[in-house]
């Protein structure tokens, strides 16, 4: 599971810097939201992996911490994932307000010579 | 009455929130009871962060237990629930905050605050992140804080729109939203190996970690710290800078001039923290210290290439990002103090800046073009549209507008260099004097590599101000703007602060030693925060 988990973050993140790194502003903005996603994996990973472990105590289950898993960082991914929600959202008004002053979509509002 | 001053710590970030909300639901047109409502609730946390100054040093008694104010959200203690700590640093930043706050709003009320919509709740929700960041005792609502206040700026460096700033405003908030994703990964990874993101639970299990786990903990130290880097604007992660912050409206840039500053305070903060288990690499004094160097130089180079007064601002942001940089970094704990006390007097110097060559330039027609057009794109109402020259009619116009204008101008000038008989020019002294003190014991190189920086680039920025103050005010051409009295008070204001620092320099400067011995006490700050039980004593 480990080994699934690493690589699917590792490939994420590898396309999400690729694609940042991009001239064109919806590519940045995909980049963006594959490395959120990658992001996001990685803090929940932080947590260490269980299978069939819930964060939250269930009196049925008892109080033993063995039994549960680390809830910290599933409330961190939760805020994460809505304030990088929010952040791509803005950026995509910005993304539609450069492309519709400059006509286009360039990430510096004018065409290089060569592309 | 007790009761409800224990709450004092929480009310910097509560009053913002509130005002903000209340103004997103009040109607544009009413604009005279949004205005007032923005205004007295920006007073009020000048008033509330003075409060805060006073108690933290002592001067008025402490509704808590300590010197150090430690507010449990929720009354959870402290390694499980949220704290906000207040201490001297805290109060000082609070305090620089709420004034530039205050005279970056006095003067938008002028014209830039009907240049866009939601300009009066995005500048709360800017000051909220702000308190924010600086309150906040865990690493994880640094990360909320920041993300607030870089919300709010994004808003904000778009205000007014038009081309110039789309543009530097993609980049800007591409780059912020790269640097946060850093900062998420960081704060995984120390809380993976540390179990805890309380950051004076932190400074106490760094010291017990394994040598493996201690080498991942070094990995997100070390990512935490290159995201603070590019809120600090340290070189080679500052490109973005200068754009930005030549391209956003004046009271917009003004108020910016603090946001670098977060990452400086954030750095330090860590840095002394982390200090007692060994700093991890971007904390360790060598690297921020020649970092520091390379920021100032290239820094230097921009102010002596730029062409505009706003990118000339920008550059003089950085060298005194890099000057913080190199100051904090610096060998031994003699520098923080002084570090502080440039650190609020460059911040008032640059805010008041930004508002002065607004004013210098104001002849430059697209301003006004500007702010036609998106009076007709959002609707709003232009005050004086039925008379052919607006600012006749708004205000009393100052006749010694010119002289006015000089005069705040070479103010601004000398406080950012660092020329006599300004605050500016106490703060570079005693870093000076601090660097040089220094420079006996051990390898004297540093001091006086950190002497030269601060000397050159202070001459390349007298050399370039006064190269583009000469064709701004002597070239002749130009006709005297109008000014009014909103937007000439707060510029004054905030020079006159300075100008106050100066002569008050012995005791703020005992408040900012007293603030830095208290900083690199590593026990101070966990003891206050944590209880008994956890390591500390709750004291």
């Amino acid at each position: 599971m480990e080994i699934v988990f690493a690589i699917a973050i590792g490939v994420m993140a590898g396309s999400g810097i690729w694609l940042v790194l991009r001239p064109r502003t919806f590519q940045v903005i995909i980049g963006l939201s594959l490395l959120a996603y990658a992001v996001n994996l990685f803090i929940f990973g932080m947590g260490r992996l269980r299978v069939g472990a819930v964060p939250v105590i269930d009196p049925l289950t008892g109080s033993n911490p063995d039994l549960y898993t680390d809830p910290v960082p599933q409330a961190l991914v939760l805020t994460a994932i809505v304030i990088s929600f929010a952040t791509t959202a803005l950026f995509l008004v910005v993304l539609l307000a450069s492309r519709g002053l400059n006509g286009t979509d360039h990430v510096d509002g004018q065409e290089t010579d060569r592309e | 009455m007790g009761s409800w001053l224990q709450h004092l710590p929480v009310l910097p970030i509560v009053l913002p929130l509130l005002t903000g909300a209340a103004l997103l639901l009040i109607s544009e047109t009413r604009h005279r009871l949004r205005t007032t409502i923005a205004l007295l609730a920006t007073l009020a946390q000048l008033l509330l962060a003075l409060t805060l100054l006073a108690i933290s040093g002592a001067h008025l008694p402490a509704p808590w237990n300590g010197e150090i104010a430690v507010y449990s959200l929720g009354n959870w203690a402290a390694p499980f629930g949220i704290v906000l700590v207040v201490d001297r640093l805290a109060a000082i930043m609070l305090t620089l905050t709420a004034t530039l706050g205050s005279a970056a709003l006095i003067y938008s009320l002028a014209r830039w605050e009907r240049a866009g919509v939601h300009y009066l709740p995005l500048f709360q929700f800017l000051l909220m992140g702000l308190n924010g960041a600086f309150l906040t005792g865990d690493l994880f609502n640094l990360f909320v804080f920041f993300e607030v206040l870089l919300a709010a700026s994004y808003g904000l460096a778009l205000h007014g729109s038009g081309v110039a700033r789309v543009k530097a405003g993609l980049h800007y908030v591409a780059v912020n939203l790269v640097a946060s994703l850093l900062f998420l990964v960081a704060a995984a990874l120390i809380y993976g190996v540390t179990g805890t993101l309380n950051m004076a639970e932190l400074a106490l299990r760094v010291q017990a970690l394994s040598p493996d786990d201690r080498t991942l903990f070094d990995i997100g130290a070390a990512l935490l710290g290159i995201v603070f880097l590019v809120k600090a604007g340290a070189w080679p992660l500052n490109f973005w800078l200068p754009t930005t912050y030549a391209a956003a409206s004046a009271p917009v840039a003004g108020v910016f001039a603090i946001l670098t500053k977060v990452g400086i305070y954030a750095l330090l903060r860590t840095e002394t923290l982390l200090h007692a288990a060994g700093s991890a690499a971007p904390f360790g004094g060598e690297w921020l210290y020649y970092g520091g160097l390379a920021t100032i130089a290239i820094g230097s180079l921009g102010i002596l290439a730029a062409q505009r007064l706003e990118r000339l601002a920008g550059f003089l942001v950085i060298v005194s990002s890099g000057t913080l940089l190199a100051a904090i970094g610096f060998r031994g704990t003699a520098l923080t103090g002084p570090a502080l006390f440039y650190l609020v007097s460059s911040v008032l110097g640059s805010g008041a800046f930004f508002m002065v060559i607004e004013m210098v330039q104001r002849n430059r027609a697209y301003a006004a073009d500007l702010l036609a057009v998106s009076f007709e794109a959002f609707g709003l109402q232009d005050p004086a549209s039925d008379t052919e020259h607006p600012d006749e009619t708004v205000g009393l116009p100052i006749p010694a507008a010119m002289a006015f204008l000089g005069l705040t101008f070479v103010s601004c000038a000398l406080l950012l260099t660092g020329l006599p008989p300004l605050s500016g020019f106490v703060a570079k002294f005693s870093l000076l004097a601090a660097a040089i003190a220094e420079a006996p014991g051990g390898n004297p190189l540093p001091s006086w590599l950190l002497v030269a920086a601060l000397l050159l680039s202070g001459l390349a920025g007298v050399i370039s101000l006064s190269r583009l103050g000469v064709r701004v005010f002597w070239s002749g051409e130009r006709s005297t703007p109008r000014l009014l009295w909103v937007e000439a008070g707060p510029v004054a204001g905030l020079i006159i602060l300075c100008t106050a620092l100066a002569l008050g320099a012995g005791p703020a400067m005992e408040y900012f030693m007293v603030t830095a011995e208290s900083l690199h006490n590593p026990a101070v700050y966990p003891n206050a925060v944590l209880p008994a039980d956890a390591g500390g004593t709750g004291k």
